[in-house]
């Protein structure tokens, strides 16, 4: 077989994030549906592709990975190319229809992009997606710069076409999010399919299933045989005496540190081209692989045999740096050890994340904190509450785990009432199914919906509760009282987290009802779709007894004066930062804070 | 090597070409992205690859936020490695400490606005003088570890020119001075990142924050603000000691105090009597003293232990 990249009629250099040139990429393949839930660092990729016109693609934000995905399997069966996009816990949600669209294949291009994220930098794991694409007997490609995302997300499509399988295009953080200069051509469309019309291929019943599960083995034994000629797969000639396979951007960090290194660039983690690495191994005279996170390539090697070196010098957690390869190439003594640095002597400051001077989650959390519960907390800006001062969040685990966690909580036994946290775009996401299997199982909880009607934690993207669609035309919005009851509960109150004494009355009658309560705790958030700046507030100083009863509030705005009362700091307020919630005023227990105006 | 041991002549210009590396360090908000890509659009005029990378997801949350800018003939790792960035440039004053170890050592070009962003982080502790947990170095101190370094209250510059946000900018026209890169292709780079609006401010803080570092390095002792205040908060306060006493007789275990205690030390006992559970937490704020609605509490503090 053979696949080859189209020729492009222009050539434009474009300085592109990573995210921006998978996107370029597909529009360019002719991509006809594209679906998505933002997740970090992935979000920027849908939307992107939103910036094409509505007459070249349909983009979705849809409500979860697994939906994305579902919708871009229909696309694809229906004969026009199509994308979804997650971050790598999203691949999770998704997982249950890749496993099986594995073995129906592809029709029309069928291209995932999944972005991990080594080292964690906002996510709640940093679980490898190669390890899923070979559980799943689906490609994986591994750009290595934002020239190579766009390349790659451009060829996987045909090789989706081609050899009839979903194509994963695997990106992690830092190439997201680097921007380097990429050469880009212009859209060209294959004409539509037509649906595929292959029942015995498409329906997944068991006869069909066992049919089609061995062209799932003979279709790797065929990739990896293209792999073995294909463009995607590098070897770059150099020094004999030690051999590096890599791939990913960990190929830019072996650059970096060893330029004169025979390199095997791997342009695909899955499968891998066994001769070429057998010639490969033999080349040199101790082999090594450099990959970041799990030893996905490592273990194939060894598999076949040859002698490979990796984990035992480089690390499995976190993400890999020029050090760290440098340090790793000098602890197998290949390099000379890199000098120790100097110390400096500077303590660096802990400055750890914060909700936002007004943030309506500010209000719900510290009634919360009050309630003495046990809280169960889900994904978003509320995990933040998670810490002090407002340190009231007992577990997070994953989208829309909450809801189920609180229901094996009460079904356990526990003493304190237990509330389930979990913000409006994650209800959405996976929040419903355990909401019906709390009520249908009688349990004991409260529900708190915090909805400040946007996705916020990755930037401010809409939902279906934002009445808006991704390319902000108006569309219809969930109702969140009436989807509770609609699945039963009867017990809901909706709250304004900025009446800090309602919400606490209102938990406080919630958890002494019998069954599933629901607060829905309704505020806009103040960043987005737009910022909000009303008038601030001032501390009196001659009022201020240094209580600072108002810093539990961990609100960004309040800081330490240069004044003391009894030795203790009195407390000020940054104005520029305030947004005159009027929170820190409603428990401050001098009442000193109030309205610039006014003070 | 301290700012003021230089000779007298003005520090060499960085030599683009041979290719550079640079950090630019702050907090969600300041501009650290704006700096970012003015410099890989002078990274591009050049003629030169350029990589930049930086990391998202946090930074709108008072987070740290840094960006890695690199240029050169072939630009191959989009991050620099420690100490191996040519110039840090830091909108936040302990942000540019806590990235200090990724400039190289002897050589490297240190820029920071001597602004203060104090986390609630670093205004935690309510005890008696409890110091703010804030970075203490001087920029003299600072000045004394890096190659080549100034401190200046860019934002005090640009509010002076009527925008506390063009701060940035400020600290970029203190680059410019120390890079072999024309004056034509800043002003070019700056027309094309700055919105129309703003175009006017940025011009102008481009220039001061130029002017200024010209001053700088024709006489390194104004390499730093030396108005700059380390000293922020009084730490040599007498200790203070705390009887914190409940009368039980008067106590109904209504769980007030309990429920808004800001280190949590009070609870109630099997009797629903309200007691200090965790006496060495205590510090002597009142609260409980002064929300108690039967005065069952009293909250003795004597300086001195």
């Amino acid at each position: 077989m053979n696949v080859q990249a189209r020729p492009k009629a222009a050539d434009d250099l474009l300085p592109l994030m990573g995210n921006e040139a998978i996107a370029r990429g597909a529009w360019e393949a002719g991509v006809k549906v594209a679906a998505a839930y933002p997740g970090t660092p992935s979000t920027e990729i849908l939307e992107s592709l939103a910036q094409y016109p509505a007459s070249d693609l349909y983009a979705e934000w849809s409500t979860n990975e697994k939906v994305a995905l579902d919708v871009a399997i229909g696309a694809a069966l229906s004969g026009v190319r199509a994308i979804c996009c997650m971050k790598h816990v999203g691949l999770n949600v998704a997982a249950d229809s890749l496993m099986s669209q594995s073995y129906i294949g592809a029709h029309a291009g069928l291209v995932l992009v999944v972005c991990d994220d080594p080292g964690i930098h906002s996510s709640q794991n940093e679980q490898d997606t190669r390890l899923f694409a070979r559980f799943a007997g689906v490609p994986v490609l591994e750009p290595s710069d934002a020239q190579e995302a766009y390349d790659f997300t451009f060829l996987a499509f045909d090789l989706s076409e081609q050899f009839d399988t979903p194509v994963i295009v695997r990106s992690t953080t830092r190439l997201s999010h680097t921007r380097s200069v990429v050469r880009v051509g212009n859209r060209a469309a294959p004409p539509a399919k037509g649906f595929v019309d292959a029942p015995g291929k498409t329906v997944t019943i068991p006869a069909n299933a066992r049919r089609l599960h061995p062209k799932v083995i003979e279709r790797e034994a065929k990739l990896a045989a293209w792999l073995e000629t294909a463009p995607l797969t590098r070897w770059e000639k150099g020094d004999t005496t030690f051999a590096i396979v890599t791939g990913s951007t960990s190929y830019l960090y072996v650059k970096e540190v060893a330029p004169r290194a025979s390199i095997l660039k791997l342009g695909a983690a899955y499968p891998l081209p066994e001769a070429t690495l057998r010639a490969f191994a033999a080349s040199a005279d101790r082999l090594l692989v450099v990959e970041e996170l799990e030893p996905a390539l490592e273990t194939q090697i060894r598999a076949l045999g040859l002698p490979a070196e990796g984990k035992a010098f480089f690390p499995r957690s976190g993400e890999l740096s020029p050090e760290l390869v440098r340090a790793g190439l000098a602890a197998a003594g290949l390099a000379e050890a890199p000098p120790e640095p100097v110390p400096l002597d500077i303590q660096p400051m802990a400055r750890p994340p914060v909700l936002c001077a007004g943030c309506p989650h500010t209000g719900a959390f510290f009634a919360l904190r009050g309630i003495d519960a046990r809280v169960a907390g889900d994904i978003g800006c509320y995990t933040l509450a998670a810490v002090e001062p407002l340190r009231s969040i007992d577990t997070t685990i994953c989208m829309g785990a909450s809801i189920g966690n609180a229901v094996g909580m009460a079904a356990a036994g526990e003493k304190k009432p237990i509330v389930a946290t979990i913000g409006d775009s994650t209800f959405l996401h996976s929040g419903i199914p355990p909401l019906i299997d709390a009520v249908y199982n009688k349990a004991n909880i409260t529900v708190v919906i915090l909805d400040n009607a946007i996705t916020a934690m990755t930037g401010g993207q809409d939902h279906p509760g934002t009445g808006q669609s991704l390319r902000g035309e108006p569309a219809p919005k969930a109702d969140y009282e009436a989807i509770c009851r609609a699945v039963g509960v009867t017990w809901i109150r909706r709250v304004d987290p900025y009446d800090v004494g309602h919400m606490y009355q209102t938990l406080r009658e919630a958890i002494v009802h019998k069954g599933v309560s629901v607060v829905i705790s309704e505020r806009p958030c103040v960043l987005d779709p737009v910022r909000i700046k009303g008038t601030p507030l001032a501390v009196r100083q001659d009022g201020c007894v240094a209580c600072q009863s108002c810093m539990n509030l961990g609100c960004p705005a309040l800081l330490w004066s240069d004044e003391l009362y009894e030795g203790r700091h009195k407390v000020r307020i940054d104005a520029a930062a305030c947004i005159g919630c009027t929170l820190c005023a409603q428990v401050c227990t001098s009442d000193c804070i109030q309205p610039v105006a006014a003070a | 090597m301290s700012a003021a041991s230089h000779t007298e002549t003005a520090p060499a210009a960085l030599d683009t070409t041979r290719g550079l590396n640079v950090m630019v360090v702050g907090v969600g908000g300041q501009g650290v992205l704006m700096i970012s890509k003015a410099l890989a659009l002078i990274g591009q005029r050049q003629g030169l690859q350029v990589k930049q990378s930086e990391v998202h997801g946090m930074a709108k949350r008072g987070g740290v936020v840094f960006s890695h800018v690199r240029f050169g003939a072939e630009v191959w790792s989009p991050t620099i490695a420690r100490g191996e960035a040519d110039v840090l440039i830091a909108l936040e004053w302990a942000e540019g400490l806590r990235w200090l170890e990724f400039l190289r050592p002897q050589t490297g070009v240190f820029i920071a606005d001597t602004r203060r962003i104090v986390p609630p982080f670093a205004c935690r502790s309510r005890r008696h003088g409890a110091p703010m947990a804030y970075a203490r170095e001087t920029p003299a101190e600072v000045l004394d570890k890096v190659g080549e370094g100034y401190a200046l209250d860019a934002t005090a510059i640009a509010r002076g020119l009527g925008e506390s946000r063009a701060a940035n900018t400020v600290l970029l026209g203190v680059l410019s001075a120390s890079m072999d890169v024309s004056a034509a292709d800043w002003l070019a780079v700056l027309e094309t990142l700055a919105p129309p609006k703003s175009r006017a401010i940025n011009l102008k803080a481009f220039e001061a924050g130029r002017a200024w570092a010209d001053a700088a390095r024709g006489d390194p002792s104004l390499s730093f603000d030396a108005g700059f205040d380390t000293h922020v908060t009084q730490a040599d306060l007498p200790d203070v000691s705390v009887r914190h006493t409940i009368n039980a007789a008067w106590c109904k275990g209504c769980d007030i105090c309990v429920k808004l205690c800001p280190e949590r030390c009070l609870a109630l006992n099997e009797h629903q009597v309200a007691y200090l559970k965790a006496p060495q937490a205590c510090t002597g704020c009142h609260v409980c003293e002064w929300l108690c609605p039967d005065f069952a509490i009293d909250v003795q503090t004597t300086l001195g232990t």
